[in-house]
């Protein structure tokens, strides 16, 4: 990370929300190419929302996202979904679809009544699978699957789409350690091979460790952003989650690990507002 | 590993609901309710023989009964798994939501306030099940609600019973109204003739069209909402269509039968038992097994109380509600 890529997406002056709340207030990001961003902060921070605003699922009330330099605004969802692919937490798969009936579906941006099923689109399913080590149970219930394997089951669903840009909800929610690692190196695996990343990560240590590059929000606002080795400290942490802690380097990685969490006194009032 | 729709699984399931509508059709045409004329004087009067007691029967009165009961198991079978995938609700259908009375209820009104029913206009039945489908389906956007099967469907018996009220309170007071559509509130497809439903027929045709083409982001929500957005589909804009599809069936099989409930209920239940629960694999089954569904009914109608005719959208209730109750009591609801 010697000379900082360009951007895959920026947003500027972004304002997102309903009705009458605001939720993302006047941010401004940018997502590096080619490497795995990690969103952090306490809940309701609005990491979720910026992740589904991206992906345009909410328009923008102001400002605007820049994809590869262009307006999303500008964009059809079709387009959208050819450009970026989403993974959602609210994935529910109905009883008995397999693992690639799921993956399948990730070729819908690709494919239409006009256009219908092709090689090209049995190659992208394949591959899709193939990288997400699932071959062996393209054609088993998603229900008879472990967690983790269903998790890289909607990932493969997404790596259909074929897209230079990933978008993951809390890919490792109500996952146990083995299988959050299975995740996080396919994810690695991802970007090695070069695409784009950007995740909602709750778990800091696993954020430090798998991202290149850490956007650390607060109250709809970034308050941090850039590798993680520079810009987790006692103070961040203190700021977003209203706790205090001391920082160690992992032995092997050499990224942060927060240990002796305490939570503190005077800090209550601002851990609320999260 | 499985690549496209067209499994084994589709083919034989496809194979298996034309063989079964070939067989119903067949007994549609040769069991009356008395056995006066079989299939053998059918197939007769068929190629052109027949004496005219034969050609009455079976080109007046069965041939009409059993293009009806076609159409009517088509338009029912197909809202109905279109409605199930829309509501992920196993138990959403067109007559236990009410979508059926609320389309009965506009034709009463319609006749009360001067209508016939040989005249009926099919655009009233449209109206009043798409004002139906709307309250159904807004009912199981709310909060809570949609997440249980069991309760989406008595907010929908709510609104049945209501509309029930408004319908039996002008067939009480008005006359001329009840004697005109007493045997059509219970849901009949005999003693119709074919151009009283020319002007339905359209209609069924076009709602058809759109269920087809929702079949595909319909399968796509099934996912989750946001899951669909981000694979590029629009969820409201499939939900409006749902509705107007919807409201296009159920309103053209209410104008030519009368509300039958329970065959959206059953017929998409068996279609996933067969092809499994993808609604481009299930609407399809759905469509070939709606008509067997309604005929079965019908030609059970003829035989159960020999020699007088039971109405069909009774013989199809006394089917339908055991197995409501059978899903209902299972230990868990499918999800859709």
């Amino acid at each position: 990370m010697s000379v900082s890529p360009p951007a895959a997406l920026q947003t500027q002056n972004l304002v997102l929300g309903y009705q009458r709340t605001t939720i993302i207030d006047q941010l401004n990001a940018s997502i590096p190419h080619g490497q795995v961003t990690a969103i952090i902060g306490p809940n309701g921070c609005g990491k979720s929302t910026l992740l589904a605003g991206l992906a345009k699922l909410h328009p923008a009330k102001q400002g605007q996202i820049l994809l590869d330099g262009q307006d999303i605004a500008r964009l059809s969802p079709r387009e959208m979904a050819q450009a970026l692919a989403l993974l959602p937490q609210d994935g529910v798969a109905p009883d008995g679809m397999t693992v690639a009936d799921l993956v399948r579906f990730g070729r819908h941006p690709h494919t239409g009544l006009l256009r219908q099923w092709s090689k090209e689109d049995q190659q992208a399913v394949v591959t899709a699978i193939a990288t997400a080590d699932l071959m062996a149970m393209a054609d088993r219930p998603l229900t008879t699957l472990s967690g983790g394997q269903r998790q890289r089951a909607w990932i493969a669903m997404a790596l259909a789409q074929s897209t230079p840009l990933l978008l993951l909800d809390e890919p490792t929610a109500a996952l146990d350690l083995g299988h959050q690692i299975e995740v996080f190196e396919l994810i690695r695996q991802l970007a090695a091979e070069g695409k784009t990343v950007v995740m909602v990560v709750h778990d800091l240590a696993s954020a430090c460790r798998y991202a290149d590059h850490l956007i650390a929000m607060c109250a709809g606002s970034i308050i941090a952003a850039g590798a993680p080795n520079a810009v987790v400290t006692p103070e961040l942490i203190h700021q977003l989650y209203g706790v205090h802690c001391r920082l160690i380097p992992d032995p092997i990685s050499g990224t942060p690990i927060i240990v002796g969490v305490q939570k503190s006194q005077k800090s209550e009032g601002k851990n609320q507002k999260g | 590993m499985a690549t496209t729709l067209l499994s084994r699984r589709m083919l034989i399931g496809v194979l298996a609901a034309f063989g079964l509508l070939a067989i119903v059709i067949l007994l549609s045409l040769g069991v009356g309710s008395d056995n006066a004329i079989g299939l053998a004087q059918v197939f007769a009067v068929l190629q052109g023989a027949g004496d005219d007691q034969a050609r009455l029967t079976v080109l007046d009165l069965r041939v009409p009964r059993t293009i009806i009961g076609v159409l009517v198991g088509v338009a029912l079978g197909s809202a109905g798994a279109l409605l199930q995938a829309a509501a992920r609700n196993p138990l959403a259908e067109p007559g236990l939501l009410g979508v059926s009375a609320g389309s009965a209820t506009a034709v009463v009104v319609s006749i009360a306030l001067g209508a016939s029913l040989n005249n009926l206009q099919v655009g009233v039945a449209i109206f009043g099940a798409l004002i139906g489908c709307s309250v159904a389906l807004g009912v199981a956007r709310m909060s809570g609600l949609g997440d249980d099967p069991i309760r989406l469907v008595l907010a929908g018996a709510a609104l049945s019973s209501m509309l029930a009220a408004v319908s039996s309170v002008i067939l009480l007071t008005d006359q001329r109204t009840a004697d005109e559509v007493r045997f059509w509130t219970i849901g009949a497809i005999a003693g119709r003739n074919l151009s009283s439903i020319t002007s339905a027929i359209p209609v069924l045709l076009l709602g058809l069209a759109v269920a087809l083409l929702l079949a595909r982001p319909l399968a796509a929500l099934a996912l989750g909402e946001k899951v669909a957005s981000g694979l590029g589909q629009r969820p409201k804009l499939v939900r409006t269509g749902v509705m107007i599809s919807v409201a296009l069936l159920v309103g053209s099989a209410t104008a030519m039968a009368g509300p039958i409930g329970f065959v959206g209920l059953v017929v998409p239940i068996a279609a996933r038992a067969m092809v499994g629960p993808d609604i481009r694999r299930a609407l399809i089954l759905a469509v070939l097994l709606g008509p067997s569904f309604v005929l079965l009914a019908d030609v059970l109608s003829r035989i159960v109380a020999r020699p007088t005719e039971t109405p069909l959208g009774v013989i199809s209730a006394l089917i339908g509600a055991p197995i409501l109750v059978l899903i209902v009591r299972s230990q868990r609801l499918p999800a859709l």
